[in-house]
C-alpha cells in the first residue's frame, strides 16, 4: 500500500520539486510544470516557485527531500590496488588472497598503476579537477572481513574532486516529456574493497571469504542535489554507462561491481536541512528508487506524528519494500583517521609538468590519458541524434537497455531502410518483444541480421507492414528460418503483378456483390501499399 | 600473539642474504614486538648480557660482593634488539639483524659491545619487518666490527618494489676504504644532549673522543638541535598512534593465536587481543587509540607531527652549517642488572633510554653506534655517531676510524667455557634462542 503511494506521488513529481536551497546548487535544472522542454548542458539556475506540493494527510506544511548518494565502483582491473592478487568473479572462497591481503605482519602495499589510470580516467569523464598530489589514509573499524582492521583510502586529499554528472528523468507521463538534470560530484577516491562475510545462521558462525579483500574501488561521491528515487537511480544509470563506456569499471550491480548507499533526509522548504538517515545494501537500481522513496515517505510519517529521525543506518528489505535499522549505534563510529605511512603522496603530471628524463612506466600523464578518452554517453547519444535523426529520448532507451546499441548498428549495417524505420522497429517491436518475454538483448532469437533482412523486404515494397510484422512474429517463435523463407512459405509477398491483381479482385467482388463499392475502394487501397 | 606463527615468506634483507649464501643461525629474542628498552619484556622471557659472565665483568665483581650467587644478578642487554646483540657479542654469529624505531639496535649494541647500525630510513627494505612505527623502522645491522657492517649493508641497501618507502636507485656492494682525512671533517657536539643523568663515565668517553678527533685535526664544535627536548613525547605520540594501527590487525582470525570463546566475533577478538598481546604493547594500543579519536587527532597527532618535523629540521640545519657527523652517546650508562631494571616500568625506561637514540628516527638518518671502552666495571660503552641522510658509506668511513683508534677489547668469556661443568651454565650463557 504503501509503495504504491509512494510511486504515484513520485511520478507527478510534484512535491519533491526543491528549487528552495537553489542558492548553493548552481547547475540545477528543475522541470517545472507541465511542459517537458529537455534542457542540454548547463541548465538555468531558477528560483521557480513550487507548482503543487505534496499534501499531507494533516494538511501541513510541503516537504522537500534531499538524497545524496555514495557509489562504490569495482575496478576493472587484472589485479588489486595494493597486492598482484587476481580480480575474478565468483572464484573459490579464499583462492584469490595474497598474504598482503590476509594481513600478514610484515606485507606492505604497493599502488596498481591501472588502479590509478581508471580513477584518472572516470574523475575526467565527470569534469572533476584531477588532484595532482593526493594521499592515502587508514580508516580503522574492527571487522571480521577487514584483516588489517583498517581500510585504506583517501579522507583528506582524493585523486578527483569538483565534478558534474549530467543524467535525465522523465517529466511528464509522454516519453518526450524528459529533462537534463546535472548532480555534483563531491569527489571520487581510490580505496580498499573488503571481504565477505556470509553468515551462517544455523550454525551461529560467519564465515569469511577474502578474495574481494584488497580489490580496487572508486568512491564516487555524488552531493545531495537530488530529490527522489527517480533521480538517484538516474543518476546511477547514466554513471554506470559513463564506466562502462570508459571500461574503467563493469558496474554490473547484481555482480556487486557497483554498490550505492542513499543519505536521504527531509525538511520544510525555507527550514534547515533535516537529519539525515544512510541507506546501504542497495544493490540493483529498481531497489535504490523504491528505497528512497519509501524512506522519504517514512521520514515524513515519522516527523509529521511528532517524532524524532535518528542518524542512523538502514538497510532495505525489498520482499517487504521497507527500510529498517541496520547497525546499533549509539553515537558516530570514530574511524580513526591516520595517514598511511607506508605509501608516500601519489604524484599525477601533466605534459607540461612531466620531468624530463621521467620512467613512463613510473609516472601517469594526465593529459595524455585525456586524449585517449573513450567516447562518452552523451556524446554517443548526442551522434545517434544527428546521424539518424532519432528523438533524444530514442537514444537514452538506445543506450540504456545491455547491448541494444549494438544491435540497433548491426542492423544499420546491413540493411538499406531508413534509420528512422529501423529505429521505430527496434526500439517498438523488438523492444516489446524482449520485454514482454524478459530477454535480454543477447537472449533474442531474432538476429540483427534477421531484422535487417527483414526492414530490406519491407523497404522495396516486397511485402507489406502488416506482413512484415507478421514475419516478425514467426522469426521470434521459430529459429532458423530467414524472413525470405518464411514470407514464401506463408505467401505473404506483395503482388506487383497488376494483370494478375485485377483479377483477383473481380473474382472477389463477384463473390461478393453487396460489398461491390465498398470493396472496389478497399480493393483499390489493398493494391496500392 | 604470534607464538607458533611460522611465516610464509622471508623478508626481503633475510632473502637477500640467503641468495648470497648466508647460513641462518635462528631467530633471536626481543622486547614483545620490539616494545622496550631492556629485552626483558618478551614471551621467551628476558635477554642475558653474554658480558655478565666475561671474565672482565666478573674480576670486578669479585673485588664488591662475596658470597652472592653469581648469577643472579646478570645484567641486561638493552633493546629491544637485545638478543640479536648478544647473539653477536657471545660469537654466535658472523652478524645479526635487528630492527631500530628508537635505537632499538643502537642501544642494546652500546651495552654488548657490538657494532649497531641504523641505515637511512627508505634505504634497506622494510618488507617483512613486522612493523611498530612504519614511519620511522629499519631493519638494524649488528656486528663485531664496522667493515662487517659495511658487508652486510651492501648486500642489503637498495630498492625493493614491494616496498614503496624505500628510494628508487639500486646500490651496489662496497669496501669501505681506509679514512684518511680526518683533518676536513667537523664533527659536531649537540649541547642539548648532555642530559643530567648521563654517567660521568659515559660522559668522560664522550670527552675523550671529542678531543680525539681534534687531535687528529678534525673540527669539534658545540652545535644545538633546540628541539631536542620535545623528542620524547613526541615520539611516544607518534609511537603508540602508529602501534595502535599497526596492532589492529591481530585477530586471531587468519593467524597466530586465537582463543576459545566463539560466542560472538567481539568477544573473541576482545580476548585473543588480552591473551595474546602483554600488558606494554596494550598499553599502548590504548594510547594511540586516544591520539588518534577525532577529538584529540589535531592536538596530539597532527600537533606531534609537526614538532617531528622541526626536530628533523634541526638536523638538516646543523648539516647544512658545515658539520659532517654529529657525536652523541648512545646510552646513559652501561648495563645495569636486571633487577634494578625491572624496578621501572617498560614505559619509564623506553622514556629514559631512548633519549640519545630517538630523534634520530623522527628524522630518518643514519646513526651508528661503536664500542669504545670498559667500565670501570668491566662493561661495554659505546658512542653513537649520526650521518646525513644517505650517506651512509660515509658515516661507517668515519666509524671505522674510530673503532681503529680506540681499540676496543674483545669479550673474554673462554675462562667461562674452561671452567664450565654443568650444561646449566651453558644454557643461561647463550642467550640465542635457536628455533627447533
Amino acid at each position: 500500500m504503501a509503495a504504491l503511494v509512494v510511486r504515484l506521488s513520485c511520478l507527478g513529481k510534484r512535491w519533491v520539486l526543491a528549487c528552495i536551497d537553489g542558492g548553493s546548487r548552481h547547475g540545477r535544472g528543475a522541470a517545472i510544470g507541465l511542459t517537458s522542454r529537455r534542457k542540454r548542458g548547463q541548465s538555468s539556475v531558477a528560483q521557480q516557485p513550487l507548482i503543487a506540493v505534496q499534501k499531507s494527510r494533516k494538511g501541513e506544511r510541503e516537504w522537500a527531500a534531499v538524497v545524496g548518494l555514495e557509489i562504490h565502483a569495482q575496478i576493472s582491473s587484472n589485479s588489486k590496488l595494493f597486492s598482484g592478487s587476481q580480480v575474478h568473479f565468483a572464484a573459490p572462497p579464499n583462492s584469490l588472497v595474497s598474504f598482503f591481503d590476509a594481513s600478514l605482519p610484515g606485507t606492505l602495499p604497493v599502488l596498481n598503476r591501472r588502479c590509478v589510470e581508471a580513477a584518472v580516467m572516470t574523475g575526467l569523464a565527470l569534469n572533476c579537477r584531477i588532484n595532482k598530489k593526493s594521499l592515502f589514509d587508514r580508516k580503522h573499524y574492527f571487522y571480521a572481513d577487514l584483516p588489517a582492521g583498517y581500510q585504506i583510502t583517501q579522507q583528506r586529499l582524493p585523486i578527483a574532486v569538483n565534478g558534474c554528472l549530467a543524467y535525465s528523468v522523465s517529466v511528464g507521463k509522454k516519453p518526450s516529456q524528459v529533462s537534463t538534470r546535472t548532480v555534483r560530484i563531491k569527489q571520487i577516491q581510490l580505496e580498499q574493497d573488503s571481504g565477505k562475510s556470509l553468515h551462517d545462521e544455523p550454525r551461529s558462525q560467519t564465515l569469511i571469504d577474502l578474495n574481494r579483500a584488497g580489490v580496487g574501488l572508486l568512491e564516487v561521491v555524488l552531493e545531495p542535489d537530488m530529490s527522489c528515487g527517480e533521480e538517484a537511480a538516474s543518476a546511477v544509470r547514466e554513471l554506470q554507462l559513463i564506466l562502462q563506456a570508459l571500461g574503467t569499471s563493469q558496474a554490473n550491480m547484481a555482480e556487486g561491481q557497483l554498490r550505492v548507499d542513499a543519505n536521504i533526509s527531509v525538511h520544510h522548504p525555507g527550514e534547515p536541512l533535516g537529519v539525515r538517515t544512510e541507506v546501504k545494501n542497495l544493490n540493483s537500481a529498481r531497489f535504490l528508487a523504491k528505497a528512497i522513496d519509501f524512506e522519504i515517505k517514512r521520514q515524513i510519517h515519522e516527523l509529521e506524528n511528532g517524532r524524532k529521525i535518528l542518524n542512523e543506518t538502514r538497510s532495505f528489505d525489498d520482499k517487504l519494500g521497507c527500510t529498517m535499522p541496520m547497525r546499533d549505534k549509539e553515537g558516530k563510529q570514530d574511524y580513526r583517521f591516520m595517514p598511511e605511512p607506508n605509501l608516500p603522496p601519489l604524484l599525477l603530471y601533466d605534459t607540461a609538468s612531466l620531468p624530463p628524463g621521467a620512467d613512463p612506466q613510473q609516472v601517469i600523464n594526465i593529459d595524455w590519458i585525456r586524449e585517449r578518452l573513450p567516447e562518452l554517453p552523451g556524446k554517443t547519444r548526442e551522434k545517434l541524434i544527428q546521424q539518424y535523426g532519432m528523438l533524444p529520448e530514442h537514444s537514452f532507451t538506445l543506450l540504456n537497455e545491455v547491448g541494444l546499441l549494438e544491435f540497433f548498428q548491426n542492423v544499420i549495417k546491413e540493411t538499406r531502410a531508413e534509420p528512422k524505420k529501423v529505429t521505430s522497429w527496434v526500439l517498438n517491436i523488438f523492444l516489446g518483444f524482449l520485454k514482454q518475454q524478459n530477454l535480454a538483448v543477447n537472449e533474442s532469437p531474432v538476429t540483427p541480421s534477421a531484422l535487417a533482412e527483414l526492414l530490406n523486404l519491407l523497404d522495396r515494397k516486397a511485402i507489406s507492414s502488416s506482413a512484415a510484422r507478421q514475419v516478425f512474429e514467426e522469426l521470434w517463435r521459430s529459429k532458423g528460418k530467414t524472413p525470405s523463407q518464411i514470407v514464401s512459405e506463408k505467401k505473404l509477398e506483395l503482388m506487383q503483378d497488376q494483370e494478375a491483381l485485377e483479377r483477383v479482385c473481380h473474382t472477389v467482388m463477384e463473390g461478393h456483390p453487396q460489398v461491390g463499392v465498398e470493396g472496389r475502394r478497399k480493393a483499390m487501397h489493398f493494391s496500392a501499399c | 600473539m604470534l607464538k607458533g606463527y611460522v611465516p610464509p615468506y622471508n623478508a626481503t634483507v633475510v632473502q637477500k642474504l640467503l641468495d648470497k649464501g648466508a647460513v641462518l643461525m635462528g631467530k633471536t629474542n626481543l622486547d614483545e614486538f620490539a616494545m622496550g628498552s631492556g629485552s626483558t619484556d618478551g614471551v621467551f622471557g628476558p635477554v642475558k648480557n653474554p658480558w655478565s659472565y666475561s671474565k672482565q665483568y666478573r674480576e670486578k665483581r669479585k673485588q664488591k660482593a662475596h658470597g652472592e650467587n653469581e648469577d643472579s644478578n646478570w645484567l641486561i642487554t638493552g633493546g629491544s634488539s637485545g638478543g640479536s646483540a648478544a647473539a653477536v657479542a657471545a660469537f654466535t654469529c658472523f652478524a645479526a639483524l635487528g630492527s631500530d624505531t628508537g635505537g632499538s639496535t643502537r642501544n642494546p649494541a652500546a651495552h654488548c659491545g657490538v657494532v649497531g647500525f641504523k641505515p637511512s630510513y627508505g634505504l634497506v627494505s622494510r618488507h617483512g619487518l613486522i612493523p611498530l612505527v612504519n614511519s620511522m623502522d629499519v631493519p638494524g645491522i649488528l656486528t663485531r666490527c664496522v667493515d662487517d657492517a659495511a658487508i652486510v649493508l651492501g648486500m642489503l641497501a637498495g630498492h625493493d618494489p614491494k616496498d614503496s618507502t624505500t628510494i628508487q636507485d639500486p646500490v651496489k656492494p662496497f669496501t669501505l676504504p681506509t679514512f684518511a682525512d680526518v683533518n676536513k671533517l667537523c664533527i659536531g657536539i649537540p649541547k642539548e644532549y648532555l642530559a643530567p643523568e648521563l654517567s660521568s663515565e659515559v660522559r668522560s668517553f664522550w670527552s675523550k673522543a671529542a678531543n680525539l678527533f681534534e687531535s687528529e685535526g678534525a673540527k669539534v664544535i658545540e652545535v644545538s638541535l633546540p628541539h631536542t627536548s620535545y623528542s620524547i613525547v613526541c615520539y611516544h605520540v607518534l609511537c603508540t598512534s602508529e602501534v595502535a594501527s599497526n596492532m589492529a590487525r591481530f585477530d586471531g582470525l587468519e593467524y597466530g593465536h586465537r582463543c576459545d570463546i566463539n560466542v560472538s566475533t567481539e568477544a573473541m577478538y576482545a580476548a585473543t587481543r588480552r591473551e595474546g598481546f602483554n600488558d606494554v604493547v596494550r598499553g599502548r594500543i590504548l594510547s594511540g587509540n586516544f591520539f588518534l579519536l577525532k577529538e584529540n587527532y589535531e592536538n596530539y597527532f597532527i600537533k606531534a607531527q609537526k614538532v617531528r618535523r622541526l626536530i628533523a629540521n634541526d638536523f638538516v640545519n646543523v648539516f647544512n652549517s658545515g658539520v659532517d657527523v654529529l657525536l652523541t652517546p648512545t646510552t646513559l650508562s652501561e648495563a645495569v642488572p636486571y633487577l634494578e631494571f625491572i624496578k621501572e616500568d617498560n614505559r619509564t625506561r623506553s622514556a629514559q633510554d631512548d633519549i640519545f637514540t630517538q630523534a634520530v628516527n623522527m628524522a630518518g638518518l643514519p646513526a651508528v653506534s661503536v664500542p669504545v671502552a670498559l667500565s670501570n666495571q668491566g662493561l661495554p660503552i659505546g658512542l653513537q655517531f649520526i650521518g646525513r641522510a644517505f650517506c651512509d658509506q660515509q658515516l661507517l668511513k668515519i666509524a671505522k676510524w674510530f673503532e681503529k683508534q680506540v681499540q676496543f677489547p674483545v669479550i673474554q668469556l673462554q675462562e667461562l667455557m674452561d671452567d664450565c661443568s654443568s650444561d646449566f651454565e651453558i644454557e643461561k650463557l647463550s642467550s640465542v634462542s635457536l628455533k627447533q
